[in-house]
């Protein structure tokens, strides 16, 4: 029995390691970030390194706030979040209830062409993206960052998923209640996919959050950029100020932490979710 | 409530399957009506053409002299308990059971009386504010069925709603719903494949097979006098018997030969059989296990003798079942537990010739009924 307990313990101690040496990893290039933005251009570019700044400097948030429309940015990115995720749970629970529920001609051949939209690279659409918008003058609007989510060929496949999950006696039994289509989809199956729409929903900002190229494309001016758009934008071509580029991320980063601490059971259940159903 | 009537329906699924085929039956109000049959046989489907669920191909479905087939399922004033409950489980038991009124813009204090009485009918009262989750089995059993009942109905279609129950609750619950049905006075279809179901609740039973009606009758005459082979050995626990036989006579005496046993008829199926032209012929007699018990012959006219060895000794508690042999035929006999027979004893049986069912060959309907 001692034996066993002690193996027991050793595999433990073996695993919690394990996951502190890779919870080291993933969180060492935060805490440098952090650290760097209190450095000064010297010190972040020196070899070897320091650790810690040798005088806890502001400068670079000064600098870093300055040098950035800062208010615009949080605009344009809590917009673009709140568009994208909007549209891509309204849509994309519609079109999944439909391929999950509905009865159509043509249902799984419109099905596999939104499944062929997964499958290519998101690149290949942006420059008739960005000609479509150009030609109606839209480039540099909120419009324009919005407009490649405003459906998802991921979140349709997502819900559609969710929604074949419910037992079919349930919507049948919502007809005999005295349910239309609408009041059964509204009434009935919405209530039941809330779970997985708020891991769409999370997906979505976090990846939306995160999008760059697009909004770089899309919006050259400055006050019509997001926090990543306008990030890139300290990135000089011969040199670039890490410790201003590293407090402008700290900065950008306050919207997803504020998101996060909010939504955090949401997020694990989401994330949980798809691995475990 | 209501009378229905369904004459010729038929249901194909676009790839040509024929799940119900020319289906004619006349239900009365207040009727419990059963569709029993192997999975497989259209009993569902026929219910779900009924629901409004499922299309009809062709045929008419009326309630009340009114035409169905193209009426949307919501106004056909129709409530239906399914297999697996589908309550809705965003909602409460209370919510659950309100839905449909509320959807149908009764009045809050309406809703709240109905739904409440239906509880109390059900024993749900204390259950309101729980969630489907938090139910047992039986308990959410009976929620599906206050959801039905509150809507007060034309008619009520139950599609096996006891088979996720285990065996003791769904003895309970099949007396509760024989209860709500003298009390309700209810036009009631009920589906089920379990033929003790059948045989308990309905009025009147249709068994089916492959999309076909078999036969339509009272559980007593379904059992009795089963029209054919299938209905025969599906109605009853254990099946009937089946014997290969040779329809032979002797002077005036009509006789069976099965398996070198000669089994006597009784003057009125011995008629049948000649006027039917059977003498000479192969046909299938059929009798229930409990129709045949140990001992000897006592009473040559209506008694036939045979001999067997137990292969199987089962005991069901008040009963036992003897697994025998008879020539090519796996016999069973339901005799007391009392017994003294056990496996390996090879012991004299005596068939009670008057419960003999026989049945034709080759079309297996019944010859003597």
């Amino acid at each position: 029995m001692k034996s066993l307990e002690k193996s027991k313990k050793r595999r433990t101690i073996g695993i919690y390691a394990f996951f502190a040496i890779g919870s080291i990893i993933m969180i060492f290039p935060f805490v440098w970030m952090f650290l760097t933005s209190f450095k000064t251009v010297a010190e972040s570019m020196q070899i070897p390194p320091d650790i810690l700044p040798k005088s806890w400097s502001l400068d670079s948030f000064k600098d870093a706030l300055n040098s950035l429309p800062f208010a615009a940015l949080y605009k344009n990115t809590i917009l673009l979040i709140f568009w994208r995720v909007v549209c891509a749970v309204v849509f994309s629970s519609m079109a999944g209830y439909a391929f999950a529920k509905l009865k159509f001609k043509g249902k799984e051949l419109l099905f596999g062409i939104v499944l062929v939209q997964m499958m290519l690279p998101s690149q290949i659409f942006i420059i008739p993206q960005y000609q479509m918008l150009a030609k109606v003058g839209l480039t540099n609007t909120v419009f324009a960052l919005v407009f490649p989510g405003i459906v998802s060929a991921f979140g349709t496949f997502f819900l559609r998923q969710a929604y074949m999950g419910i037992p079919d006696e349930i919507s049948e039994a919502a007809y005999l209640d005295g349910c239309n289509q609408w009041q059964t989809f509204t009434k009935v199956m919405v209530p039941l996919t809330t779970s997985s729409m708020s891991a769409l929903a999370i997906f979505t900002a976090v990846f939306a959050y995160g999008d760059l190229m697009w909004p770089l494309i899309a919006n050259t001016d400055l006050n019509m950029m997001t926090l990543s758009s306008g990030l890139a934008t300290l990135r000089g071509q011969f040199s670039t100020n890490f410790p201003v580029l590293m407090a402008g991320s700290l900065l950008a980063m306050i919207p997803m932490i504020i998101l996060y601490l909010i939504f955090q059971k949401q997020l694990i259940e989401g994330v949980a979710m798809t691995g475990g159903k | 409530m209501a009378n229905l009537s369904l004459k010729n329906i038929c249901k194909e699924y676009p790839n040509g399957f024929k799940a119900v085929k020319d289906f004619n039956l006349e239900i009365a109000d207040q009727e419990f009506i059963i569709f029993v049959g192997p999975s497989g046989c259209g009993k569902s489907t026929t219910l779900r053409m009924i629901a409004g669920l499922e299309d009809i191909s062709s045929g008419e479905f009326k309630i009340d002299d009114v035409l169905m087939n193209d009426v949307e399922p919501k106004d056909r004033d129709i409530a239906m308990v399914f297999q697996n409950y589908a309550l809705y489980p965003h909602m409460t038991v209370y919510d659950n059971m309100a839905f449909g009124l509320k959807l149908r813009k009764t009045p809050k204090d309406q809703i709240d009386k109905m739904v409440r009485d239906a509880a109390k009918i059900l024993d749900l009262e204390k259950l309101l504010d729980r969630k489907p989750r938090a139910l047992s089995g039986g308990q959410r059993q009976r929620v599906a069925m206050g959801r039905a009942i509150v809507r007060n109905p034309k008619v009520f279609l139950m599609d096996e709603p006891l088979s996720n129950l285990d065996a003791k609750l769904r003895v309970q619950m099949r007396t509760e719903i024989s209860k709500l049905h003298k009390r309700l006075g209810a036009t009631i279809i009920y589906v089920t494949h379990d033929q003790t179901e059948a045989m308990t609740l309905g009025t009147r039973i249709v068994v089916m097979k492959d999309g076909v009606i078999q036969q339509v009758d009272s559980p007593q005459n379904l059992y009795n006098e089963p029209c054919n082979l299938f209905v025969a050995g599906f109605i009853g626990s254990p099946q009937m018997n089946f014997i290969d036989a040779k329809c032979c006579k002797e002077g005036e005496e009509v006789y069976l030969d099965a398996a070198g046993a000669k089994i006597p008829l009784p003057k009125n199926k011995a008629k049948k059989l000649t006027d039917g032209g059977y003498i000479g012929k192969s046909v299938i007699a059929g009798i229930r296990p409990e129709d045949v018990t140990e001992g000897k012959v006592t009473d040559p006219e209506n008694q036939a003798a045979i001999k067997g060895k137990i292969n199987v000794y089962e005991l069901l508690g008040a009963d036992v079942c003897l697994y025998f042999e008879m020539g090519s035929n796996q016999m069973t006999a339901k005799v007391s537990s009392q017994t003294k027979a056990r496996q390996g004893d090879v012991i004299d049986f005596v068939l009670d010739v008057n419960k003999l069912h026989v049945f034709d060959k080759e079309t297996e309907k019944t010859i003597t009924n």
